[in-house]
């Protein structure tokens, strides 16, 4: 297949597509397989044969639209009218009215146009709306159309400066710019040169990336072509998580199909341009997202990170030079590369262009995956796109960057989400992860649940995060316990601050945040369970209240 | 030694399918617990052997990651998910009277290997927050009376 046969079979399938009237759209990702999904689909396609409309509706299994509470979601096009908590039981009664009689079952459409309206959708472009188990789906959507046009048209120097042009960073976490990494692999010497694709999420409470992968595969994979025609890499990894066995099944299917499009392999859409990927199973360890670790775990051994210079830019994989990126970021390219940087550089702020997924979960109305443009504040994300706490309670705090991220006060909830101004206030922007408290949550025990969950990640190579944290947790025990000294607070303060500068990699530098930020936007709290032995929200010294009560 | 059987041939040929690359060990690793439900020290000695690699570094592999099982669960699963949302919806309580009721701590299973009680940390389903997963079902929204329910039934209908 040539470049220019990208178009046609574009053309091809959206004429196909047209002669249908309607389309069935049936969340089958993750969030909504283990809640019937697969037997709604099931019963959809019967439906249509049963009211004989199979001519005019089609059917369709597609990744995730957004809404992760409502499931099993459902959305009829034209007009996306979107239906939650859809069972087998349901579907005659949308196939009949909706579909047969053109009368959409009100009753049974999610009404929240506030969760929607804020957001804007570049790298769930197509999440929801294809099918992720067909190439055609997203070729139909201009897929592999940059992918193309770069091979035609653009020397690799000219896709690199689209993406400086761009302003686009890095979605892992630490926000590094993409362009400027790009050209340090481009310019590294040594062959071959590899990629990686990073696939982990290992944070707990996050499922963009998943999401992302379920959803629309190929829009990875084309990042990575493009990735690897900019930089002169000719292998890609894909790092995934074996706990995401259905992404993983997506991404396999991406690849042959890809591959038997001629878009993988000696040469790629008849070029001189040769690519290939493989998928790499990670097996649960968070460290693995550090950017040597990963290394480490591709290459097949223990994830553990080791000190940079040299960086993997140059020495990466087997020594050679290796560009690592978020998947996220790479879904961003094609876009880059079709509209141009100038455009993506408008959207989102100066500093921080485009937009970012986050999981949006805890004591929240409107739970689930959303992407809004950088700058958007914490509170119209919590509020408007969350629809505020919910049974009633009040606000406490959010979580904002994973395990190793800030837990930030209603203060601060003006704060635009940015990478600069989430790590002013000792919070990170991590892999994009938003959880919610409310007043029922403690934040002493919120900060030793992190704490405790970075003890249990830590790699053991470096001292402070090894060391450093088991005591901070064993300061936590006893302050949760019932037995806090004053002492405990300065202890606290000064071992993380320790811990934050002197570890090798992310994870221990970051590992104190939830303890320094809680320390400084909750002391009250603290104080409280020191002093007068009290946990407001009814989490702590449980142990000591069962020997009093027996 | 590995018994010679029809598993050790599937594990034979996925180790040469990754034509025994040192760099294929984690998915070697994943393949043998796919075949193997666990791996043992028997199995893990066998893939070293196989691939040419000091035992240590393949025990060191394999005791790293989270993931891979090094012991052999019970007849029936419960896996309660320790992902940020489900710890701030509670899911502490739920984990907690499961291990009352059936008198076993997290982590380890009962003496007659009938039920094991396993956490993980995040399964991705955070907007169903909290999820326990019994067998193979996830519990999303989950509550103690539905968990336990399920629990009761699993053990019922395996003992009938």
């Amino acid at each position: 297949m040539k470049a220019a046969d990208i178009q046609k079979i574009a053309e091809r399938e959206l004429d196909f597509q047209r002669g249908y009237k309607y389309r069935i759209n049936v969340c089958c990702s993750s969030g909504c397989v283990p809640f019937g999904a697969l037997k709604v689909l099931k019963a959809f396609e019967d439906a249509v044969k049963e009211f004989g409309v199979q001519k005019e509706c089609k059917v369709a299994r597609t990744g995730c639209v957004g809404t992760c509470s409502v499931g099993p979601a459902v959305v009829v096009e034209p007009g996306d009218y979107l239906y939650q908590s859809v069972t087998p039981e349901k579907v005659r009664q949308i196939v009949r009215d909706h579909i047969a009689l053109d009368l959409p079952v009100r009753e049974q459409l999610y009404r929240n146009e506030a969760y929607f309206k804020k957001q804007q959708r570049l790298v769930l472009r197509n999440a929801g709306t294809i099918d992720p188990y067909r190439i055609e789906d997203y070729i139909a959507m201009a897929g592999y159309f940059a992918l193309s046009k770069c091979l035609t048209a653009m020397t690799p120097k000219d896709v690199i400066n689209e993406v400086l042009a761009s302003g686009l960073r890095g979605r892992g976490g630490a926000g590094f710019p993409t362009g400027q990494k790009w050209n340090l692999v481009a310019a590294a010497h040594g062959a071959p040169k590899y990629i990686i694709a990073n696939l982990d999420e290992g944070d707990p409470g996050v499922f963009a990336n998943r999401t992302l992968a379920e959803a629309d595969p190929h829009a990875i994979l084309e990042g990575m072509l493009i990735a690897g025609y900019a930089t002169g890499a000719e292998k890609g990894y894909i790092y995934i998580r074996a706990e995401y066995p259905l992404a993983i099944q997506t991404l396999k299917r991406a690849l042959s199909q890809a591959r038997s499009f001629g878009l993988l392999g000696e040469s790629v859409l008849e070029t001189s341009f040769k690519f290939d990927i493989e998928l790499r199973f990670g097996a649960g360890a968070f460290v693995a997202g550090e950017e040597t670790a990963i290394l480490a775990s591709v290459e097949g051994r223990r994830a553990m990170p080791r000190p940079r210079p040299p960086y993997p830019a140059n020495s990466g994989l087997w020594g050679k030079p290796t560009l690592i990126q978020n998947v996220e970021t790479l879904a961003n390219i094609p876009l880059i590369v079709l509209n141009g940087g100038a455009w993506f550089a408008k959207i989102g702020t100066p500093k921080c262009s485009g937009t970012k997924c986050f999981s949006l979960t805890g004591k929240i109305n409107n739970p689930g995956l959303i992407e809004v443009p950088m700058g958007i504040t914490l509170r119209e994300v919590v509020f408007e796109i969350g629809g505020g706490i919910s049974d009633g309670r009040a606000f406490k705090a959010v979580l904002v960057g994973g395990p190793s991220g800030g837990c930030l006060p209603e203060a601060l909830l003006d704060l635009p989400i940015d990478y600069d101004s989430l790590t002013r206030v000792g919070a990170i922007m991590g892999s994009g992860g938003i959880v919610v408290l409310d007043d029922q949550s403690c934040m002493v025990d919120t900060a030793k649940f992190f704490t405790d969950f970075c003890v249990d990640e830590s790699c053991g190579r470096c001292s402070p995060c090894r060391a450093g944290l088991p005591e901070v947790k064993q300061v936590f025990d006893g302050i949760t316990g019932g037995t806090g000294k004053a002492e405990d607070l300065a202890t606290l303060e000064k071992s993380s601050v320790y811990i934050r500068d002197a570890s090798l990699c992310g994870l221990g530098q970051t590992a104190p945040n939830p303890v320094i930020t809680t320390l400084r936007y909750f002391k009250n709290e603290y104080v409280e369970h020191i002093v007068e032995k009290k946990c407001r929200a009814g989490k702590c010294f449980k142990n000591k209240r069962k020997e009093e009560t027996s | 030694m590995l018994k010679e059987d029809n598993r050790k041939a599937m594990l034979e040929k996925a180790m040469k399918e990754y034509d025994y690359q040192e760099s294929a060990l984690l998915e070697i690793l994943h393949k043998a617990q796919e075949i193997y439900g666990y791996l043992d020290k028997n199995l893990l000695t066998h893939v070293a052997k196989t691939l040419d690699l000091p035992p240590s570094h393949v025990f060191g592999v394999a005791t790293f990651y989270n993931f891979f099982r090094l012991r052999a669960p019970g007849e029936h699963v419960v896996t309660g998910c320790f992902g940020t949302a489900c710890y701030v919806k509670e899911v502490e309580e739920i984990v907690s009277a499961v291990e009352q009721e059936f008198n076993l701590k997290r982590g380890e299973s009962t003496p007659d290997g009938k039920l094991s009680l396993f956490m993980t940390r995040c399964i991705g389903a955070c907007a169903m927050a909290p999820n326990i997963i019994v067998d193979d079902e996830v519990l999303g929204k989950a509550t103690k009376e539905m968990v336990l329910e399920k629990i009761h039934r699993a053990l019922g209908g395996a003992a009938t």
